[in-house]
Parts: C-alpha cells; structure tokens; sequence
C-alpha cells in the first residue's frame, strides 16, 4: 500500500487489563470515551453511522462526539446501510480506521454482502496485501418488547463467517479496553453490545452496566476470556448480559453450597478454547448460557470444543439459549425466551444434581 | 449535457495510446481463452485445467478501460467487477501477478487466494468484485480518504448495466453526491445480463438518465466509441479532482464473446453478426484510413502485446502453487488461532 497505517507501537505502549481505579462509568460512556480518546491520538480514526451525530447513537455509544471532533469526522448517513458501510471498507482500505456503527444487529440483512463478501474477505483474497482495519459496531438484544427485528443478538451468525473478529463486552470496563483494541485492529471487529448492559437510563439494566473504569487509554486483548466467578461445581460459559444474570444466580447459589464458575468470553472471533476447557477439567459440568438462537451457534460451538478436546470431561452439559423461535412481543412471551435467571438457576440445580 | 472543453483534445499520440491498450486487452482476453479451453478437451469441466472456475472476458469492452483509464494514474482508484480483465490491464496491473493469479499460484497478486475475479493491486489501487453493484460502496470509501486527505485523486466505480437496478447503485450514487465525493460511476451497458436483454430488466432507456435522480451529470455514450469514452470521461475525472463531485457515465459497449467461457449464447439473436461491431478493426482502420496509424505501428502494437502477454503467460505457468498447508494463512492480520 502506498497509504501508512499507525504504528501499532501506539497499543503497545497502553497498559493491558490495568486496574480499574474507583471512577465509575456506564458501559456507554466507557465506549464514549474510548472512541474519543483514539480519535484524539489519531486522525485517521472517523466515525459514522445513523444518528451517530448530535443524536449520539439511539444507544448513547456516541453521545457528545461531534460536539468534540465535528461534523467532517462524526457523519450521520442517510439510511443507505450498504452504501456506509462499504464506505467503510473503501476508507479502511486506503489506511483510515472508521468506526461504523450499524444500528440494530438485526439491521445487517440489507447490508451483509458489504461484511461478509468484502469486509471480511478482502484480507483473504488479497493474499495479505490489503487490510481493513474497520469496526463495525452495533446494538443488539432484547428484554423491552421490541419484537422479532429488534430484539436479536445474531453475534453467532457473524462468528460464523470467517474472516471478522466478533468482540461482545458484557461490562464497561471491558467495553472501553475492548473498544480501544478494536479501534487499534488490523482487522475489521464486529462490536456487538447488548442495549441491556449500556446501563441507559430509559430501559432495565444491571447494576453491574456502571462498574470502575480507568481513565487512561488501556487494552483488553480480543480473544482472551474472564473468569467473572470462580466455582468448582459447575461451569457457566456466557457473553453479554447473560454474564450478569449467570453471576447473579452464583451469587444467590452460593448460600446453598453451590459454587459456580463463570466465564465471560468476551468475543466469540476469536473464541478462548483453552479458558472453556481449563473450567470444565475443574468442574466437569457445563452450561452454556447464550442470547442468540440456539441452533447452529454458540452453544453448540463452546460444547464442541470440550467434547473435541476431551469428551469424557463432561459429565453434564446443557445450555440456556432462545429456542429456535422469533422474539414475541408480548412480555409473557418474550420473557419464555429469553435465558432468564430464573432458567439458568434451574440448569445449575439439575446440573448439581446428577 | 453538453460536453466542455475543460480536458485537453485528444492528441494523434492518444488516439494511438487508446489502440494500443484495446490491442493488449485483446491479445491478453484471446490468450486467457485459449489457455482455458486447452485441457478442457474432450468434455468440457469447469473445474478443470491450468485455469479453473468461471471465466468473464471482456473482449468488445476495450474502449471502456482504454478511455477512462487514459485519464488515471496509480495513486487513483478503481472498483471494477466479475469481468475485470481490461479495466485491471488498462489501469496499469502488472501482468505477471495478475496473470499467476488467475492461473491461481503463489506468485499471483492474492497468493491463489482471490481467483480472476478478486484481483487486488494495491500499488495501483485496484480492486474487483464479484458481487453485482457492490464494489461501488467501497470505491466511495476510497474517494472518502483521497478528499480527506486533501488530494485530488478520483476513484472510479465500474459496473454492468444490470448493476443499475440493484439498491447498492442507487445507495452509492445517492451517497456520493450527497457528500461530493470524487468518485465517477461507470455503467458499462452491454445489452445483456447473462441471458437477459436490458430491455426485460431495465424500465429506462439510458442510464445516464438515474444521475437526475441525485443531482449529478449524467452522460450516456452511445456507440462503443474510444473517443467518446475518453471525452466524456476525462471531463467527469477533471471535474471530480477539481472538488466538482461524481459523474454517472454510461457506455453502450459490447459482450462480444459469452457472459462466462462455455456460454453457448443460445439466448443471444444477433449472434451471428456481432462480430461486425468488434470495436478494436473499426476503430483501427479509421487510424489507418486517417492517417494517425500505420500498419508498421499497429504490428508493432500486436507483437508488443503478444511478447507481453506471452511472459505474463509464462511466468503464471512456471510459477508454484499455493501449498496446501498455507490455506489458513491470510484471514487475519494478527494472529488468530481457529
């Protein structure tokens, strides 16, 4: 290329997983401030997307941005998902780094071929020779009744394809590291983040959506796995807002003797195989617990990599998705989908008891 | 619209430029087709041979790349499409690379990874896709970073005719207007869509006519006409480095051979007499006829091209292929472990 990308001598000089501090921020603002940060470091970082400007994206991943850099580096696009997104890739090709953020993950079925087809082969195909140091991040998950096109996760589908990283943050500590080493990627990052752990003031969320977060530029490596909680009995393995709800269920398990491991991957591209197996050679069961559709995903990928590497650790396996249907509407509904702490506590229960 | 006369005429040394880049496409689209049905005797196999998988050449389609690639250096850009032959050759694509690639070998410009349709040159700003209409959006990206740096480079997006009533056109030409950027669509109208005639897919008669939709020029090209190309698409490339924004150009160009090698062209009526419209003698003799070119000059253009050509050929031929083991390689660019 005759364009130059930064130095990566830029990241490696950020601290990996620093310690938190005692300043506490939502998980929006700790993508907030990510962005703003390498955005200030780096001209070639820009971002756009749909309301993304003054609005500050429909899920505050941008509030105040434009205030900051400006229109000519924060665009809102007209509702043309294709045309903006390939627009990213074309820009990540000639060596900028953009952030684009596509509204609703459910939003990718007028745009895939833009991903999949280029942003996630161009690498592949060119022999090594292009890159696209591109982010593609988007809201995703459900839990407020907004129906079967606004309310899925669809992360697995991405993890799918190959060719792009898939980073899903479950808090804002790592929402801001993961962020930063997205941004600082060679390659194009899906960041899916579920509207229920921004910690926004117009829907439910976990008490865990504000959490300590350090005010410097750091790294969370994409790829590496947390230990969120550590059990002997059973293994959770879970991203995104299920995280809270499986560490909530640990909590209130513990007063019965009933020790839970949870680990949040954190990405899915690339998938921590060796944070699953290590867990499970401790404990022996395994519950995957996932927001995205049960069949052909996650789940079924964490429980093949155990069996694949050794079946006989498995004494007890199940998982905790949304059934292969829509999301409903109705909250009756939507909530029999959903994987409830309420389901997930009964797949610990029947786990212990074999 | 009227054309201004805001590029330079073409010169007696353009006009003979023009022919010969028609001449090296054409030798390299002939080669390439008879290297591809060489060992696909007796029965043809798609997936067999030196050169393997379809095959979109783009023989009649010369004045297209020659005209507007006149009008480019390497530091602009282009996105051309499934038959992207001339418009890579045109634009200055080492042969060498480019050829290994179709050959599918190591040496090729995506290691055997990409295949004739996913050429990538970097050094030239050069890229294809094989999706219809969706190599438009990325050439607005690189438009994008040329006036954001302060350049006044251009990228160019090229497509069919068919590309036209796909929504990623009109998401990109809306786009692009809307933020003036220095991009110029191509359509390249070749009457066919496959085997469909673009009066069954396509409720307008020219293209050229969509560019009113967004507010930009519009200019329709209507004979397969060299000059005319370089005309009309030297005062769009002028007007995009100038900060004037993008052009939709659209060229009445000719499919001379089958949408993929081993299409029959059953489909196709006029069959028998398209090789009376081949743009390459028509445009020749009107050289010779005029004085601008010689027989001496126009055999000297042919061996050129052939001894070119016959090295790209070569190199492709004498070139490793990938080695098996290495089919992980390239996905990312740190280091992933699946």
């Amino acid at each position: 290329m005759t364009t130059t990308l930064p130095s990566k001598d830029q990241s490696l000089a950020l601290a990996t997983e620093p310690d938190a501090g005692t300043r506490k921020l939502s998980t929006a603002k700790a993508m907030q401030e990510a962005i703003s940060q390498r955005m200030a470091r780096d001209e070639s970082v820009f971002l756009m997307g749909e309301d993304v400007g003054p609005y500050g994206g429909i899920f505050s991943s941008t509030t105040g941005l434009i205030d900051r850099f400006g229109p000519e580096r924060v665009l809102d696009t007209p509702i043309s998902e294709t045309a903006f997104i390939g627009l990213g890739i074309g820009a990540a090709v000639e060596g900028m780094r953009p952030i684009v953020e596509l509204m609703f993950a459910d939003f990718f079925g007028v745009c895939m071929d833009q991903i999949y087809n280029h942003m996630a082969k161009i690498r592949y195909e060119s022999g090594g020779n292009v890159r696209v140091p591109m982010v593609l991040m988007m809201a995703a998950g459900g839990g407020y009744s907004d129906g079967a096109q606004h309310s899925q996760c669809l992360w697995g589908t991405f993890a799918h394809l190959p060719g792009m990283k898939v980073v899903v943050p479950s808090n804002p500590y790592d929402a801001k590291g993961l962020m930063t080493a997205a941004i600082d990627s060679d390659d194009p990052v899906v960041f899916v983040f579920h509207k229920g752990v921004m910690g926004l003031g117009w829907m439910a969320k976990n008490d865990r959506s504000i959490g300590a977060v350090p005010e410097e530029e750091y790294l969370v490596p994409i790829g590496k796995a947390r230990v969120a909680r550590e059990g002997s009995d059973v293994t959770i393995v879970t991203i995104s807002l299920s995280v809270h709800h499986s560490l909530d269920v640990a909590e209130r398990l513990a007063s019965e003797g009933i020790s839970v491991e949870v680990i949040d991957l954190r990405s899915l591209v690339p998938l921590d195989r060796e944070a699953i197996v290590r867990s499970v050679s401790k404990t022996g069961r395994l519950i995957v617990v996932d927001e995205d559709y049960q069949s052909f995903g996650l789940s079924g990928e964490v429980i093949a990599v155990v069996a694949e590497h050794d079946p006989s650790l498995l004494k007890r396996v199940s998982r905790v998705c949304v059934p292969d249907v829509p999301i409903p509407y109705a909250r009756e509904l939507e909530y029999a989908v959903l994987p409830t702490p309420a389901r997930i506590e009964a797949a610990v229960r029947a786990a212990v008891a074999t | 619209m009227t054309l201004s006369t805001t590029t330079a005429a073409l010169t007696d040394e353009g006009r003979r430029a023009l022919i010969s880049t028609m001449v090296l496409i054409r030798t390299y689209e002939e080669a390439i087709r008879a290297t591809y049905y060489a060992d696909k005797k007796p029965a043809f196999d798609i997936g067999a041979g030196l050169v393997p998988g379809e095959m979109h050449l783009s023989a009649g389609q010369e004045p297209v790349a020659a005209g507007i690639c006149a009008h480019l250096t390497s530091e602009d850009a282009i996105t051309a499409t499934h038959r992207p032959h001339h418009l890579a050759i045109a634009h200055g694509v080492a042969l060498r690379p480019m050829t290994a690639e179709i050959f599918g070998r190591e040496t090729g410009l995506g290691h055997g990874r990409g295949g004739h349709m996913h050429l990538f040159d970097p050094s030239t700003h050069f890229s294809c896709s094989g999706i219809i209409a969706e190599g438009l959006p990325p050439a607005l990206g690189q438009a994008f970073a040329f006036q954001r740096r302060g350049s006044d480079r251009v990228a160019v997006a090229v497509t069919g005719e068919g590309a036209a009533n796909q929504g990623a056109f009109h998401e990109s030409l809306n786009l692009a207007a809307l933020w003036n950027l220095p991009v110029v669509f191509v359509v390249e109208d070749n009457d066919w869509g496959i085997s469909v005639p673009r009066a069954h897919s396509t409720s307008v008669a020219s293209n050229a006519d969509r560019a009113a939709a967004y507010g930009i020029p519009g200019v329709r090209v209507e004979d397969n006409s060299v000059e005319a190309v370089h005309a009309a698409a030297g005062e769009a490339i002028a007007r995009a480095r100038t900060g004037g924004g993008p052009t939709l150009i659209e060229v009445h160009t000719l499919r001379l051979w089958g949408h993929f090698e081993g299409d029959a062209e059953g489909y196709r009526p006029e069959l028998a007499t398209v090789a009376e419209h081949d743009p390459i003698p028509i445009y020749r003799d009107r050289l010779l006829e005029t004085g601008v070119l010689d027989d001496a000059q126009y055999r000297a253009m042919q061996a050129s091209a052939v001894e070119q050509v016959e090295d790209a050929i070569a190199f492709a031929k004498s070139s490793p292929a990938p080695d098996p083991l290495g089919h992980l390689s390239y996905v990312f660019a740190e280091g992933v472990s699946s």
